[in-house]
């Protein structure tokens, strides 16, 4: 199969994921104790006017399953809704906050593979040894810790205690720097968010690097490099490490909605003004439709995201575009 | 597994390898200590709950770990918390593996056409960002403490499934299970009397990894402001904390050092019972 028709194949598959997504929220209106109309106004309450006219525009006499073609159609064509607090379109505001959360991501995941991997050879280089011992208990206590709390020690220690870094906020908003400065600004309120997300992550790029070279170091052409006298470096990091890492490009992919996940509870311990403090504020305020649009939008980037995993993936290993 | 060995069943083997494992048993251990404290919260506690002192007190003699912006004793509210955590990881995974052992059992015996649905939802539900459709439920039904449990009870359930399903394609052509099929039984007493306990294994090590999961879950939820008002939970004390980080540091600390311990031990002792039951893995 070319990895044209692969593409197509993929993208016919997504649809059914996010028409499931938009079903899943149009039964929580609907099942949700009240009127659907009410999630949509708040407890702020509006006019009967706009009632009437919200009521029409869902279609509320109609039948459910033509209740569901509106609304998927609305959602579809890009209208998430209208924040209770501020009225303004919650795809508006999303976006708005989006790039921030990007930015974190990134910065952190590209932290993370880089420890991660590196961690992961060291420690598949002698099983059970004391370095991968050490490096084993790291990557335990890495899954286990509340990425929240992490994030609330940072700030203790580096933020109050040694006074090294800012710990509130993506820049320093006195200053008003701009250009160059404000890039070196926005990277040291940074640190400490990409830092605690990194940590965190760690130990799953670690622990699926470790065990996919310890795997890979069997194989035949392992021994043909290290027959060949290339160095135990040139082993492990040019011929190991390549074929060990399909399986962790995959696994990056699933996980895509615990890094989001981690990084909105990150963005709220550090006051970064991504899409986990607006998430905090819709739920301080009870704003729904935000609420619903926020996982709504994170379906979509989360689907996507796979798509573009699975593309990578297929151009990196065409056995897989055969199967 | 002739007579004489009766006395090493696989269970005591399984214990054994267990007991060399000396991680599992620190695991174990942790586990327990937070157990007494869950059952023992009430007496244990040096202070009522919800009995208010001095705000702010650092830890002391008097407050073992301090108390928190309204005077509440630390510890004590950690005990109770305890309590909450483990209740939630509890109910919460026996919701989610008797909705995963459904599906998977369903899928994995029968194959075919209910596989194939089976599997296509359990996908869809493992690719949705779970946590917050979390947050959007909890947001609108409520938070109470049963709410917060089905929720993750019902949203975690594909691991198990999938666990499961593979099981069942391996132990459906065993030739005990033809056996079983050739003497007339039916396809509801195959699975649950032949294949079922054969499964267990994984499940019980899946459970445990899935306690500690929901447990983080239940304190991402009222660490954002979604917990039982009704209930302590350490999710909730962190959320206080954030707001008195420069005047109390150990109404972060602590509560959140309880938490990093139960989840700690929750996967050791889960890895230690997978190297145990499955001893090919090691």
């Amino acid at each position: 199969m070319s990895l044209i028709l692969y593409l197509l194949k993929r993208l016919l598959y997504t649809l059914p994921l996010m028409a499931g997504a938009i079903a899943i929220i149009f039964f929580l209106i609907h099942a949700a104790p009240g009127d659907p109309v009410d999630y949509l106004i708040g407890e702020a309450g509006a006019s009967q006017e706009v009632v009437d006219r919200l009521r029409a525009q869902m279609g509320l006499d109609r039948p459910v399953i033509v209740q569901f073609g509106i609304y998927a159609f609305e959602v579809l064509a890009g209208n998430l809704g209208y924040s209770v607090v501020s009225g303004a379109p919650v795809l508006t505001l999303i976006l708005e906050r989006f790039p921030a959360t990007l930015l974190l991501m990134a910065t952190q995941y590209t932290l993370a593979a880089i420890i991660g991997i590196t961690l992961g050879v060291v420690s598949a280089r002698r099983p059970n040894s004391a370095t991968d011992n050490v490096i084993t208990f790291f990557s335990l206590a890495s899954f286990a810790i509340p990425v929240f709390w992490l994030g609330q020690m940072m700030i203790l220690i580096f933020g109050y205690y040694l006074d090294w870094f800012p710990i509130q906020g993506m820049t320093n908003l006195r200053k008003g720097y701009t250009g160059f400065a404000y890039v070196l600004d926005v990277a040291y309120h940074l640190t400490l968010p990409a830092l605690t997300l990194a940590i965190y992550n760690v130990g799953l790029v670690l622990r699926l690097t470790r065990s996919s070279v310890i795997q890979v170091t069997g194989q035949d052409y392992i021994k043909v490099a290290r027959a060949k006298g290339l160095s135990e470096r040139t082993v492990l990091f040019k011929h190991a490490l390549r074929n060990a890492l399909l399986p962790v490009v995959t696994v990056i992919g699933v996980e895509i909605p615990g890094l989001i996940a981690g990084a909105v509870l990150a963005e709220t311990v550090f006051g970064w003004p991504g899409l986990g403090r607006l998430t905090l504020d819709a739920i301080n305020a009870r704003d729904y439709p935000l609420l619903m649009g926020m996982f709504l939008f994170i379906c979509l980037f989360v689907i996507l995201a796979n798509l573009v995993v699975d593309l990578l993936y297929a151009a990196l290993d065409p056995r897989i575009r055969y199967s | 597994m002739n007579a004489s060995a009766s006395s090493i069943t696989p269970a005591n083997r399984s214990w054994q390898r267990f007991k060399a494992n000396r991680k599992a048993l620190f695991g174990l251990g942790v586990l327990i200590l937070f157990l007494l404290a869950a059952v023992g919260a009430a007496q244990l506690a040096p202070y009522d709950q919800l009995a208010m002192g001095a705000s702010f007190h650092p830890p002391s003699a008097v407050h073992l770990l301090g108390t928190d912006s309204l005077g509440e004793d630390i510890f004590t509210n950690i005990l109770y918390g305890a309590r909450t955590s483990l209740i939630v990881g509890f109910c919460a995974v026996i919701t989610s593996t008797i909705l995963g052992t459904l599906v998977g059992a369903t899928a994995g015996y029968f194959g075919g056409a209910p596989d194939t649905v089976l599997m296509r939802v359990t996908e869809m539900f493992q690719i949705l960002p779970q946590f917050f459709l979390a947050i959007v439920i909890v947001a609108l039904f409520g938070s109470s403490i049963w709410n917060v449990i089905l929720v993750i009870g019902v949203l975690t359930w594909p691991v198990t499934a999938r666990l499961l399903r593979a099981e069942f394609l391996t132990l459906r052509n065993r030739e005990f299970v033809d056996a079983a099929r050739s003497l007339g039984m039916s396809d509801f007493d195959i699975i649950t009397r032949e294949i079922l306990p054969n499964a267990l294994p994984p499940i019980i090590v899946n459970c445990t990894l899935q306690i500690s999961s929901a447990i983080l879950l239940e304190t991402s939820l009222s660490f954002l402001g979604l917990g039982d008002p009704n209930v302590m939970s350490w999710g909730t004390m962190l959320h206080n904390a954030q707001d008195f980080f420069s005047r109390a540091w150990w109404m972060a600390a602590f509560p959140g050092l309880a938490l990093f311990l139960a989840t700690l031990s929750l996967n050791l002792v889960g890895d230690g019972l997978n190297d145990a039951l499955n001893p090919k893995n090691i």
